[in-house]
């Protein structure tokens, strides 16, 4: 039965008591850090791994794509309207004869500047309402509870047409929209999280040892929370850069000759069959841009949670 | 340090009166956690208090180091009421009692490097120090509870249950408190673990001059290391005595039942024992019975019983019990 | 007496981030008919693995049988189909499990819990099952039993609830039960009426017990033989009396020697076992309990030794100190 390991033959010497035992007590593995852990596994996945870089690209080439095409974005240029792809122009030019390399990529910029706004007021209005109320908890998450599941109930477009009452449409209405009911679903994330956490023991142990509630809601709950929230994130930004997109198409976001990618597709729309690059350079821009964060998203909540992945 | 001095000139060092602690349950109900609990435990003794699940010495543990606000009733550590503190007294207060707890994982902060773990304490304090400083103090809190300094700069999850205890340990130790609070400390360890970790406990005990208040339902394990034990039932204090006395002359019949309901390693030379088994379930605490909270499952019980409350009392030297017929 | 379960070098594994943990290594043992077996041992010691092996109850993947046999009556386990597994787990083998609050199903009444095994199993018709049902809530003890036939879980108290699991575990006579640290989750005094029940159904039923512990007590109470497990290993195997009076492995004796007896003497010092068990990622190539042992050999560092017999009974050790060469050099 154990025959593998007996390797040596057996002789009188090998039965002297051991003068020096091996170390009884191992610490296991090797140290590593919850990021690093994060990080191996979510390399480990090719999907997250491919919409990681072309986030990356989308991101650079939304910075620099404008300055390097040699035509800006905004100027017409009647000689050349309709212009397929060449190497003039390289995404070809739309009906005014604007550049669709520096478009797409102005269109890019105001989308990801969507999602980031979206992303920061998860962060600020989502996570401090969510934790407010998970870590006070009683009455006042009642409370609190009750103004955001009213906030939501609210349907998005019905804020942001209110809001054009008031407004100019601009890539501003879309943002401000958001800022009305874009952080509640993240502050009811924040919010189960944290319940469940303050009682856990280490949250005890910590008021035992005399701490406050700040050092307990921001050195304990809130890391611990980290987690749910990046991957929140990471989901909240693609459906803004719809919104964004959708919106603009409808004529209620941001208007020429700003460029955005849905105001670019709706102006493609009638002659789609004969221009069809005005349609498909942003079309398919905004949906390997949404897949990209989505199987990101999806891969950075394996990484954290493995226990989720099949 | 083994037996109790009760002739000493000072006072207790910890001294619980009448403490009751009931929680909200919804519906109007309240749920009676712990009743009128009084108690005194002497500096550099080990008070043992068992119990069953939900009969209420948790949340009596947790009541005396004010993680609960009493429902009524006073604990004077050195003669202050602790409840009555606030600010920066209850602050300092915190220095001085320190809490073990059950879950060596849960207790822990999976976030925290080992030394920001056990630095935690000093940190809230302020007594770090330089960054120095705080490093050879955690090496030290290390070494005294038998770890080793390089562990410092490691994560929880990469030790042991009983590695993560005395992480927990030199926690607790950080701030040198003077009572430490041990809940169910050794109950989610292995048995050849749980040794290890009483032991130290023990050897701490011995060179520091700490007080324990311990919390545990392993009878044999609470026998070993109290120099007296409570008994609680049903969040009332049913007997307390001398842990000798206690396990050789038990007096309240919950205590006689729980002590002859212990499985043995029968090692040939024990007698077999009659056994009593209580019939019956434990009552919720939400809706106690009247008069004794035993008397559903208790083989003496008479009207008497259900009619009157026993009074908790004397009933040899240092022996107390809440029976009418002990 | 015939075998009436045998399990000969099973070993199992897990495929875990770091590699392969090797929960399970060559566990060998046999059950004979109306005995009761306790397999004794510390958390990641693999006795749930064999347990819930022997169920073929553990996830594939991530856990894989890599070689041995499980043979009951006559029938190698391992090599049934699903769907011949399904009819030996509840009607040849009985379980039950650690935590009753879990393995019950919280939106089925007791009663369709015990009568679903009688009527898939035993054919019977509802209304016998439901009688035998009864009957069986009453075997174990439940007051009420027709009351409380047609209650939810929720109404039953956590040892009421561990009655319940052990009626359904029951309730086709199975030649076999195999409890899971079925008292580790239960107050004391509801502990000794789970086992004075579980002793009591033996002897009337004269069912073969398999129990899984790590409480050295509750075997005492249950069992005639002891299977000890270290590191995925047996170490040790006896009758109970044996192992407890003396125990030839260090790791039982040890074990035995950290627990606190009621008539110890005050603050006498327990004697620990040091360290922690081995990582089971990277078991050791020798004894799997060489680095916490006190007789420690130059031989035990690289040769895993084999369970050898001991005495004149069936005692069995695996342990090097049992070989003639380790008793010679003692001597000289």
């Amino acid at each position: 039965m154990s025959e593998r390991s007996n390797t040596k033959e057996l002789t009188k010497e090998l039965f002297r008591k051991l003068t020096v035992r091996p170390p009884a007590d191992v610490v296991l593995g090797e140290s590593v850090p919850i990021w690093r852990d994060v990080w191996r596994r979510l390399r480990s996945n090719r999907a997250a791994m491919a919409g990681l870089v072309f986030m990356i690209i989308v991101v650079v080439m939304a910075i620099i794509g404008p300055m390097i095409s040699p035509h800006d974005y905004w100027t017409n240029s009647l000689e050349h309207t309709n212009e397929p792809p060449s190497g003039e122009y390289w995404f070809g030019t739309d009906d005014l004869g604007r550049d669709m390399f520096s478009r797409v990529w102005m269109g890019a910029r105001i989308s990801l500047i969507v999602g980031l706004a979206a992303a920061a007021l998860d962060l600020i209005l989502g996570v401090i309402y969510g934790g407010i109320m998970g870590y006070v908890g009683g009455r006042t998450d009642e409370v609190m509870n009750k103004a955001s599941e009213i906030l939501y109930a609210i349907p998005y477009l019905l804020v942001v047409i209110l809001l054009l009452v008031v407004m100019e449409p601009s890539m501003w209405t879309i943002i401000l929209a958001l800022a009305v009911t874009g952080w509640i679903n993240m502050s009811w994330i924040v919010r189960g999280q944290i319940m469940q956490l303050k009682n856990q023991e280490y949250v005890l142990a910590a008021r035992s040892m005399g701490a406050g509630g700040s050092r307990i809601l921001f050195r304990h709950l809130i890391p611990n929370t980290l987690g749910p929230i990046i991957v929140t994130i990471t989901l909240t930004v693609p459906s803004a850069i719809f919104a964004e997109a959708f919106l603009s198409f409808l004529g209620l976001g941001v208007q020429s000759p700003a460029a955005s990618l849905g105001t670019m597709i709706n102006d493609a729309l009638d002659s789609w069959t004969i221009f069809p690059w005005q349609m498909m350079f942003p079309a398919v821009l905004i949906s390997l841009t949404m897949l990209a964060f989505n199987v990101f998203g999806d891969g950075l909540r394996d990484a954290f949670d493995p226990k989720t992945r099949k | 340090m083994s037996t109790l001095n009760v002739k000493k000139s000072a006072g207790p060092l910890l001294e619980v009166n009448g403490l009751s602690k009931h929680f909200s349950v919804g519906k109007g109900q309240t749920l009676k956690a712990v009743n009128d609990l009084s108690l005194t435990v002497q500096a550099g003794e080990t008070l043992g208090v068992v119990g069953e699940s939900g009969c209420g010495k948790s949340t009596a543990g947790r009541t005396i180091l004010r993680l609960y606000e009493p429902t009524a009733g006073e604990t004077k550590f050195e003669g202050t009421n602790i409840y009555k503190l606030k600010g920066s007294k209850l602050k300092a207060m915190r220095r001085e009692m320190a809490m073990i707890f059950q879950d060596p994982y849960a207790s822990l902060n999976p976030r925290f490097s080992v030394a920001d773990i056990i630095a935690e304490p000093l940190d809230i304090h302020g007594l770090a120090g330089s960054s120095k400083e705080r490093k050879k103090k955690v090496e030290s809190l290390l070494e005294m509870v038998g770890l080793r300094a390089e562990h410092a700069n490691r994560f929880p999850h990469e030790f042991s249950g009983g590695q993560r205890q005395r992480i927990g340990i030199a926690r607790a130790l950080a701030v040198n408190p003077k009572f430490i609070v041990c809940d169910e400390a050794i109950s989610a360890l292995d048995v050849s673990i749980q040794a290890q970790v009483v032991n130290l406990l023990q050897e701490l005990q011995d060179s520091l001059g700490l007080t324990y208040l311990f919390i545990a339902h392993d009878l044999s394990m609470v026998k070993h290391i109290s120099d007296r034990v409570a008994v609680m039932y049903l969040g009332h204090l049913v007997e307390l005595a001398d842990s000798e006395d206690l396990y050789a002359d038990p007096r309240h019949p919950y205590t006689q039942a729980l002590l002859s309901a212990i499985p043995s390693v029968e090692t040939g030379t024990e007698q077999p024992k009659e056994r009593i088994v209580l019939t019956g379930d434990l009552p919720s605490p939400i809706n106690p019975p009247s008069g004794c909270p035993f008397r559903t499952r208790c083989p003496l019980a008479t009207e008497k019983c259900a009619a009157q409350m026993p009074e908790f009392r004397e009933v040899s030297k240092g022996h107390w019990a809440a029976c009418h017929y002990a | 007496m015939e075998n009436m379960l045998s399990v000969s070098d099973l070993h199992v594994s897990f495929r875990a981030r770091g590699g392969e943990v090797q929960a399970v290594r060559g566990v060998s043992f046999e059950v004979k008919p109306g005995e009761a077996v306790a397999i004794v041992g510390e958390s990641g010691s693999g006795k749930s693995v064999t347990a819930q092996s022997i169920m073929r109850l553990l996830a594939s993947p991530p856990s894989y049988v890599k070689q041995g046999s499980i043979e009951f009556m006559g029938r190698d386990l391992l090599r049934l189909s699903d769907k011949e597994m399904e009819s030996v787990r509840g009607k040849d083998i009985g379980m039950i499990f650690q935590d009753p609050m879990t393995s019950l199903n919280p939106t089925m009444t007791i009663g369709r819990q015990i009568t679903e095994g009688l009527i898939k199993h035993q054919g019977l018709s509802r209304s016998a099952a439901k009688a035998r049902a009864v009957e069986l809530l009453s075997l174990v003890g439940i007051p009420n039993p027709e009351a409380r036939y047609s209650q939810y879980p929720h109404s039953f108290s956590g040892g009421m609830r561990q009655r319940a699991m052990i009626a359904i575990a029951l309730s086709c006579n199975p030649a076999l039960l195999i409890a899971d640290e079925p008292t580790t989750a239960l107050d004391v005094t509801i502990q000794a009426q789970i086992l004075n029940l579980m002793k009591d159904l033996q002897k009337r039923l004269g069912t073969s017990i398999i129990l899984i512990t790590h409480d050295l007590g509750v075997v005492s109470e249950v069992c005639d033989r002891v299977i000890v497990m270290y590191a995925g290993q047996v170490v040790e195997t006896g009758t109970k009396e044996e192992i407890f009076r003396s125990p030839q492995h260090p790791y039982t004796r040890g074990l035995i020697r950290s627990m606190p007896h009621l008539d110890q003497p005050k603050h006498e010092k327990l004697i620990p076992i040091p360290g922690s068990p081995p990582d089971m990622l990277q078991p050791p190539a020798g004894c799997a309990f060489c680095s916490r042992c006190e007789h420690a050999m130059e031989v035990c560092l690289n040769n895993d030794p084999e369970l050898l017999k001991v005495g004149e009974s069936g005692q069995q050790a695996k342990c090097w100190l049992h070989h003639p060469l380790a008793k010679e050099v003692q001597q000289a």
